[in-house]
Formats: structure tokens, C-alpha cells, sequence
């Protein structure tokens, strides 16, 4: 599908990725990827720095080359095209907007181009939409990050591209301002009905904008999904760390029944719900969001809805307004996360107290890898950047040390 | 940075490789008319830009007797015995030269970085008159600037010697070094010298440890330049030297009748001696780079 | 750039306003007095002196101050080939040296960002005609394309040159002197831009519909009119008057003489001092005004 000139794309279009692979000096960015996202969707693609999710962007918008692979959109091989000649538009992370060029040339450049017709009324059209039809004739250098983000915006869109790119849009603005502008993109999406394909490393923008999200990891797609499928259901020990926090414990699988598999944590049996466990025999890694977890002084009557571990001690507690954080060391379980609305005043456990914790066992989940390949790679992907987790972990490993000692 | 001061701070190998993010690899695959017409066009770009060079060099070894404009065989002589020709009148305008691009030097890197320290750290009225008094020196062509040191000197009866070529080579080098060590000013960090302050370092003790070893490379840099400005210049010289000989005027006068084969080995021993100065500066600021980067 | 240098302020440091301003007095007295003393007043005494008339009865070389406005329009009248020929030589020089220096900047400034080592090497070839002198540099090309040299004499023989033709001595060589001379002045500015691209515009282009000469010319070209300018400024202004080149001994002829070698000869030799000087400030009022048109047109005042 080339472009034509003078005439805009009928509408958003299929983007479909077969085997591709991107290899640079020296590493291997995408390891054979294979995606399809259906023309009018808004998909983001979710992952860590280095994943490979900009280079994919970077290979559809043809600022790339494939080592192996084909690029098709709506149907037609672009494979081989340059950039210009592809029906796609990006915003980049920079924004990239031409500091010699006032607002409203900015936002012409890609008509003209394309020699489409009244390139200066669609220009203020595309302003209008993003409400900043009024700056026109201003300079780049003289609009605030928003500002800037949303003419990049009507750059974009108002070549009516058959897919839309988005390479972290957001992420040079700060964090109210990111809110609002997720909201306004989503609404620009519906209204103008174009493919979006958005590369973000932030798992609540892409939770919140989009209507599939895949999570990239080492050049690979991990899972892909809609983003509650996602965070209720993790297929890894990456994605359930990825996106949110999880307690992920490994064990053997000590029974299964037609509705739940029992899996023994050092001694300790918990129950996950078999549609929501991925591997029924053999060793298996389970889990359990921490907000899904409830904390109990008293040990609890014994439920057989409910997994109940402990006693444990609250090793930390931290206090974040509309929760509190606990972090409890259960013996022979490990350290636990434990995230409680704040529904009195305060925590209402100390550091040092005895608890309890349950959940629901329709609540946790088992995931599809190996324990394995988890146990190896789970110091690389600690599950937050957050300090207190970092400080948990760093405890564990020194308690087993010296247990170990 | 002007021309000339990148220029010296490239002399100075003393032009940090910027840190920036990676950029975005270029595209490889594909080969391209564009992807090797450039590469080739540099190297012939390189190729004419050295040919005179190259010349001056190989004809340093030239057998020759009076003039050295055709190839008469090699020779080491005219290497080993620099001064021999013309009773050192080549060695001699070579002592000139250096003893005045010394001088200068040291006079217009000092001027020059105290004006570059109190344009960059202090506020006062005269500024922009300041600044345009800095920048005509630099938007004025050298012959101008000669004739009216000279016509200057004439009408003050001053006899031209070494002494006025000395000033005006340092006219003509201030504007350069404030350029140069202005940028160097600029881009420190003025919470070291806060720092420093905070620490109970007395202003001169603040300056002498803290804000003078910082500014040193650009200072270096100014210094390199000025000294290769003055070194090479000709024009200027020519107003107000007299009957001075300097290196670049030995060889004007002597292009009429022949250049002795003496001149193209001091200018190549200088070349040869710049070139390894640069080329090592830039070597070893690249390896503390990449050392830097490992870290 | 050189242009830009004195324009670009970091916010100065405010502190105690009246010891400081002695201080600032302290380091600025010295080079600012040195300059009053050794570059503006010898501009005045050059334009007193373009106003001597001859003393009466005087030897030659002796003049008295007066207000001799004449002198102004003898040279012009004397010199008006010299002038235009300046000027005219100086644009060519400018114009061959930007064609030459903008792919190699380019080069070394974009596509060699990846090889920091390579980058500061080339940079260094760039200058390196700096370091060998500049009149030996002028005078081995004169010999390179001198009649009887190889070059030339093969030329001939292939019939790319008529058998009587010359290269030294004509306008040509001159201008061909005066673009190799000045081209590390045009490529080190057009570095510093182009060093400073961000090939992100270049992307953003390409992702907008332009090809790949289109992106050149409206977002490369523009984002690094900085460097253009400052670079034909530093090309210009020592070309326009510059005599080495077109000096007999060097590339030029008795027919390329320009308005430094005018001036050269009228100050040194025929000791006419009021007429180089007046050719002096002639030349540097007409550089003046070009320049400050130039700026004006090309946007970027805020060079200056």
C-alpha cells in the first residue's frame, strides 16, 4: 500500500508483522516477531527500556530496516519502502517538531508533501481538534511540553494515516498532565478512527488507553491481551511482575481436581483455580496480586474458598494514602506484599506484628513458565523499581545467606 | 565557537566529545548509490586538501640548488642542515617567529580569559559595546587591520621592530582566546565554585583551586590557537614589522627568486610537530572517553 | 560560531553588586584598554589618514592632516577593477568553498557520529593545512599547476586545455587559491552545526512524505543556517581582502590584483598612505554593510 498523492487513506488499516527479525552489531533486537493488530484499534505496545518495542515501531515506520520479515499494512507488502512512501505517521517521543517552522508549517509539511488540497484550512482543522488553533503562527521553542505533544498530535493525524504510531508520546510531561492528555488521545482515537500503535514503558498508560496491550520482553511478545486479561491473568513471572506487583511462589503440584490444582509451597498447600492456572503438573509458579490479599491479627477460621498462610511478621510498613503497604516474612513462604485499603485511620498493624494472610482462591493465579527459567531470571526483573521492594529483597537474599552460613 | 577557535581547540585536542544519547542507527542494509558516494567523495576531499602539504614535504627533500621548483633528487641535507643556507637567514626568521609567537601568546591568553570571566560571570552596562569591540577585530579583514596599526604607528613616530609586531599580533589574538575561553567559562557549572565557597575557600583560594584548573583546557586551547595565529601570520606582519624577518615574511620575500628547500623543512618540521601534539591529545582524550565510559 | 559568541550569555552569577563590579572593572581594563588602544584608535587614525592631502613642497610619503574627501574618489577612480574584483572574487571563493565543505561537514558532523575517534581525526585533517604555513601551501600549488607541470601539461595533451592556455596568473588560479585557503574557516562552523543535527528532524521529515532531497533542503539546510552563515562570514571577510593569492609571485597575474595587494603597494611601496588607507576603510565599510544585509536576510540576526 503506497500512499497516494493528493488523496488521504480511506480509513485505519491492518498492521500485520510476519517473522520479524532486527538484528544490530552486536545484538539481536527482535527475535521473530509475529503480531497482528486490526485496523481501527488503539494497541499499545508495553515492555521495559530495551525490549525492542521502539525498534518495532522504528521498522513499521520504516526508520528501520528488517533483518528478516515482512511489514504489511491493510493487506499490501511495505517491506521495502522508505519512510515517506509509507501511509503512516508517527509522534515521536521528542516530538521532533522543526524548530525553523512556525506551529501552523509544522503541521502543513505532510500535506504539502503530498500536494493534498488546502493544506493551511486542514492544518487549522487538526489545530482546532487539539484546541490550539489560537498558536498557529508560534514557534515550537515557545510552547509549553503539552502544548508541544499535542501539535506533534495534529502533525500526525492530520495526514490521516492508515496507522498512527506513537513512540511515548507522554512521557516528557509530567504526571497530571499525562492523565489528562491520556484521556484526550483516547477521545481522538474514537473520533478520528484511525489505527494507533502506542510504545510506552508506563503500564497504567497503556492500561488505561488501549484495547489490547501486548508486553514485549527481550525482543519477544510475552503475552497479548486486553489490559484487565493482562493484569488478572499473567501468563509470566515478567508480565505479572511488569504489569503491577505480584507474591509469586513456586512448588510442586501436589493434587489437581476438576476445579482447582494444589500446589505445595514448602509444606505449605495453596490452592489456585484450575481455568486460572496455566500448567497443572510438575513444578509451578503461582501467584497472587498484592491488593487481593487480606491481613489478618487473628489467625481466621480455617475457609475452603480462602488460602491462608501465616503466621507471619510485618517486617515493614508503608503508608501511601489511599493504601498501606505491608510487607510480611512468612516462614517457609517468603516475603509477602500486602496492599490494604485504608479504611481506618492508619495502619492498622505495626512493624513486628504476628498476621495472617488470605486470599480467595479464585483470586491467584498459575503461570505458564517453566520455575525453572523464573527462578533464573527472576533477580532481573525485580518486581518494582519501588525502594521498599528493592530493600525486601535485598533482606531476603542476606537472610538466606546467613541461613545458609 | 568560530572557526578559528574550534579550530584551536581541536589543536588543543581538547574538545570534549559531547555526551549524548545514541543516536538512531542509520539504516545499513540497503546499499545504496548515496551510502558509498559520500564516503568517497570525502576521501578525495582529504586527498586535495593535503596535496600541497604533501608537496612542501617531499620537496623538503629536494636536491636542490638556488630555487626548489624542480625535482632534482633526494636529499637529506637540506634536514640536517637547516641553518647552513643564507647564514641562517631561515633559522633566524624561525627564532623570530617563535620568540614573537611566544610573547603574544602569553600577553592576549591572559587579557583574553580575563575579559572571557567577566563577560560570562559578571553583569554590567557596557556589555554589548564590549562585545561589539571584541567582535570587530574578527569581522575585519587583516589588511585593514595592518594598515591602521601602521598608520597608526606612523603618525606617533614609533619605528617598527619586533615590539610592534608583538602588539599587533596580540591585538588580533585577544578576540580569539575570549571566544575560546568564553565557551569554556559558560559551560562550568557554577555550584563547583559554590561548592568550593561552602566549604570555606577564601575567593582567591576558590580561584586558584577550583575555577582556574576547570577553565585550564579551554585557557590551553586559547593559547594554542593564538600561537598558531600568530605563527602563521603574514599580512599584518607585513605593515608593522619593519625590517624584521619572520617566517611567513622570509618566505613571501624569497618567492620571487626561489624558495630555498631550508623553508619547506622548517614548515614541515612544524607540521609534523603540530600533527603528533593533536593527533595524541585527540587519542588519548578518546581513550579516557571510552575509559570513562566502561566505568 | 564566532558570530555567535558574544551573543549567547550565561545568566552572569549576582552577588554583592558593588565589590564585584570592581572586580569585573579589575579584569576587563587591561584587554579592553589594549584593544582601544591597538584596534580602535588605529581604525581612527586610519580614516584621518585617508583624509591627508600631500604637504606642499614635501618629500614623497609626507602628508598633513586634513579633510582631503577627495582622496575617496581618486581611488575609486584608480581602483575601481581592484574593488569590484575583490568583491567578486571573495563571492566565488565563498560560493566554491560552501559546495565543498557541506558534503564533507556533513560527513564528518552526522554520519561519522558513531566513530567519535574517526570524527576528531577527520576534524583534524580538516585543519591540518592550518599547521604547515600558509604562503608554502600557496606557493605548492603554484607549482603543482604551474605551465610546465605535470598536471597542466597532461591536461594539454589530452586536449582538455588549449595548448596556450595558463593556469597561474589568471582569475581563476586566484579564486581556486582563495577557496582551498579558506575552506577549513567554511567546514569547521558547518561541523559545529551539523554536529549538533538532531537526526530526529531528519526522521520526522521522512515520516511527513518528503524524500530525501526534499528533507535536505527544508529541514537540514534550515536547521544548520547557523553554520552556513557564520562559515561564509569566515570565508568572506579574509578573502575579500586577502593578497597573498593574487599576489604576481603567487597564483594571481598583473590582471587579478586585488584591493589588499592595492593597498599593500600603495602603503609599502609607493608610500601613498592616504589612498591605502582610504582603499582600507573602503573595504571595510563595503564588508560591513554586506554583512549586515547578509545576517538580516538569512534570519539570523541573533548571530551578531
Amino acid at each position: 500500500m503506497r500512499m497516494p498523492a493528493g488523496a488521504f487513506a480511506e480509513r485505519g488499516a491492518d498492521l500485520e508483522l510476519v517473522g520479524i527479525q532486527k538484528r544490530f552489531p552486536g545484538f539481536t533486537a527482535i527475535e521473530n516477531l509475529d503480531l497482528t493488530i486490526p485496523a481501527g484499534s488503539f494497541f499499545a505496545l508495553l515492555g521495559p527500556s530495551g525490549c525492542g518495542k521502539t525498534t518495532t515501531l522504528r521498522l513499521v515506520a520504516g526508520l528501520e530496516e528488517p533483518t528478516a520479515g515482512r511489514i504489511l499494512i491493510g493487506g499490501a507488502d511495505v517491506t521495502g519502502q522508505k519512510p515517506h512512501q509509507r501511509p503512516v505517521n508517527t509522534v515521536f517521543q521528542s516530538y521532533a517538531l522543526f524548530p525553523h517552522m512556525s506551529i501552523i508549517e509544522n503541521v502543513a509539511f505532510g500535506l504539502r508533501r503530498r500536494r493534498i488540497p488546502d493544506p493551511s484550512g486542514k492544518a487549522h482543522e487538526a489545530l482546532r481538534l487539539v484546541e490550539l488553533d489560537h498558536l498557529a503562527q508560534r514557534k515550537p521553542q515557545q510552547l509549553s511540553g503539552g502544548q508541544q505533544q499535542r501539535v506533534a498530535l495534529a502533525r500526525a493525524i492530520v495526514n490521516r494515516p492508515a496507522l498512527l504510531l506513537l513512540d511515548e508520546p507522554l512521557g516528557a510531561l509530567d504526571l497530571k498532565l499525562r492523565r489528562q492528555m491520556q484521556l484526550e488521545l483516547k477521545s481522538i482515537q474514537e473520533e478520528v478512527g484511525l489505527t494507533f500503535l502506542h510504545v510506552t514503558h508506563d503500564q497504567e498508560e497503556a492500561m488505561t488507553m488501549a484495547d489490547t496491550v501486548a508486553v514485549m520482553n527481550k525482543g519477544r511478545i510475552e503475552q497479548l491481551g486486553a489490559p484487565e486479561q493482562l493484569y488478572e491473568l499473567p501468563k509470566t513471572a515478567f508480565v505479572a511482575n511488569f504489569l503491577g506487583q505480584s507474591n509469586l511462589f513456586t512448588g510442586q503440584v501436589a493434587g489437581t481436581t476438576s476445579e482447582a490444582i494444589s500446589v505445595d509451597i514448602n509444606g505449605q498447600p495453596i490452592i489456585v483455580a484450575l481455568p486460572r492456572a496455566h500448567r497443572h503438573t510438575g513444578d509451578v509458579t503461582i501467584g497472587v496480586r498484592p491488593e487481593k490479599v487480606s491481613l489478618h491479627l487473628d489467625k481466621p477460621v480455617t475457609d475452603a474458598a480462602r488460602n491462608l498462610v501465616g503466621p507471619g511478621r510485618v517486617i515493614d510498613v508503608s503508608f501511601s494514602g489511599v493504601s498501606t503497604q505491608y510487607l510480611v516474612a512468612v516462614p517457609g513462604v517468603g516475603t509477602m506484599v500486602v496492599f490494604a485499603q485504608n479504611m481506618a485511620f492508619g495502619p492498622v498493624a505495626q512493624e513486628g506484628t504476628e498476621v495472617w494472610l488470605s486470599w480467595n482462591i479464585e483470586h491467584g493465579f498459575g503461570l505458564e513458565d517453566d520455575p525453572a527459567d523464573v527462578n533464573a531470571e527472576a533477580p532481573k526483573f525485580p518486581a518494582d523499581t519501588d525502594t521498599r521492594s528493592i530493600a525486601a529483597q535485598k533482606r531476603d537474599a542476606l537472610i538466606s545467606e546467613l541461613e545458609e552460613g | 565557537m568560530s572557526g578559528e577557535a574550534q579550530a584551536g581547540a581541536v589543536v588543543g585536542g581538547l574538545v570534549e566529545t559531547e555526551q549524548r544519547p545514541t543516536p538512531p542507527r542509520p539504516r545499513r542494509t540497503r546499499v545504496t548509490l548515496g551510502s558509498w558516494l559520500l564516503p568517497l567523495y570525502v576521501i578525495l576531499a582529504f586527498i586535495f586538501l593535503l596535496i600541497p602539504i604533501i608537496y612542501t614535504f617531499v620537496f623538503s627533500f629536494n636536491d636542490s640548488i638556488k630555487s626548489n621548483i624542480a625535482w632534482r633528487g633526494f636529499t637529506l641535507d637540506k634536514w640536517l642542515n637547516v641553518c647552513a643556507v643564507q647564514n641562517g637567514a631561515v633559522c633566524e626568521a624561525f627564532g623570530n617567529s617563535m620568540l614573537i609567537g611566544v610573547v603574544a601568546t602569553v600577553i592576549a591568553t591572559t587579557l583574553g580569559t580575563m575579559i572571557a570571566i567577566a563577560l560570562v560571570r559578571y553583569r554590567f552596562k557596557a556589555r554589548s559595546a564590549i562585545s561589539l569591540l571584541l567582535f570587530l577585530p574578527m569581522a575585519t579583514p587583516e589588511v585593514v587591520l595592518g594598515a591602521g596599526l601602521a598608520a597608526q604607528f606612523l603618525a606617533v613616530g614609533v619605528p617598527k621592530d619586533m615590539i610592534t609586531i608583538i602588539i599587533a599580533h596580540t591585538m588580533f589574538c585577544i578576540s580569539f582566546v575570549v571566544v575560546t575561553v568564553k565557551a569554556r567559562v559558560a559551560s562550568l557549572d557554577p555550584a563547583l565554585e559554590e561548592a568550593g565557597r561552602d566549604l570555606y575557600g577564601a575567593p582567591q583560594q576558590v580561584f586558584w583551586r577550583i575555577t582556574f584548573p576547570l577553565l585550564l583546557p579551554g585557557v590551553l586551547a586559547a593559547a594554542l590557537l593564538s600561537f598558531a595565529l600568530s605563527f602563521d601570520d603574514f599580512i599584518i606582519t607585513n605593515f608593522n614589522s619593519g625590517s624584521v624577518m619572520t617566517f611567513p615574511k622570509y618566505v613571501y620575500v624569497s618567492a620571487s627568486r626561489g624558495i630555498p628547500a631550508e623553508a619547506n623543512v622548517v614548515a614541515s618540521a612544524v607540521f609534523i610537530l603540530a600533527l603528533v601534539i593533536v593527533v595524541a591529545a585527540q587519542v588519548s582524550s578518546a581513550a579516557r572517553a571510552k575509559r570513562l565510559a566502561r566505568r | 560560531m564566532a558570530f555567535a559568541a558574544f551573543a549567547t550569555q550565561a545568566a552572569p552569577v549576582e552577588a554583592a553588586p558593588r565589590r564585584r563590579s570592581r572586580m569585573a572593572l579589575f579584569l576587563l581594563l587591561p584587554g579592553i584598554l589594549y584593544l582601544v588602544l591597538f584596534f580602535l584608535t588605529p581604525l581612527i587614525s586610519l580614516l584621518l589618514t585617508s583624509l591627508q592631502a600631500p604637504r606642499e613642497f614635501g618629500d614623497i610619503g609626507q602628508y598633513d592632516y586634513a579633510f582631503n574627501w577627495q582622496n575617496y574618489v581618486t581611488v575609486i577612480d584608480d581602483y575601481l577593477p581592484h574593488i569590484l574584483r575583490s568583491f567578486g572574487y571573495a563571492l566565488a571563493a565563498t560560493v566554491f568553498a560552501l559546495l565543498f565543505s557541506y558534503p564533507l561537514a556533513y560527513f564528518i558532523g552526522v554520519k561519522a557520529r558513531r566513530w567519535p575517534l574517526l570524527q576528531s581525526l577527520m576534524l583534524v585533517l580538516v585543519i591540518a593545512p592550518f599547521f604547515i604555513s600558509f604562503l608554502l601551501r600557496t606557493l605548492a600549488w603554484k607549482q603543482i599547476l604551474s605551465d610546465e607541470s605535470v598536471v597542466i601539461t597532461s591536461l594539454k595533451a589530452l586536449s582538455l586545455l588549449a595548448p596556450d592556455a595558463h593556469f597561474t596568473g589568471t582569475p581563476v588560479a586566484v579564486i581556486f587559491g582563495l577557496t582551498y585557503n579558506f575552506i577549513p574557516f567554511m567546514t569547521l562552523p558547518l561541523y559545529s552545526a551539523l554536529e549538533r543535527l538532531d537526526t530526529r528532524y531528519l526522521e520526522a521529515g521522512s515520516d511527513l512524505y518528503a524524500g530525501p532531497f526534499t528533507v535536505f533542503r527544508k529541514v537540514t539546510v534550515p536547521l544548520s543556517m547557523p553554520g552556513i552563515v557564520a562559515g561564509t562570514l569566515l570565508t568572506f571577510i579574509p578573502a575579500a581582502g586577502d593578497y597573498i593569492n593574487a599576489s604576481r609571485d603567487f597564483l594571481g597575474g598583473p590582471d587579478t590584483q586585488m584591493m589588499g595587494n592595492v593597498i599593500e603597494a600603495n602603503f609599502l611601496v609607493l608610500l601613498n598612505y592616504p589612498a591605502a588607507a582610504a582603499l582600507s576603510i573602503i573595504l571595510m565599510a563595503v564588508i560591513l554593510i554586506m554583512v549586515s544585509i547578509y545576517v538580516k536576510r538569512s534570519g539570523t540576526e541573533d548571530l551578531l
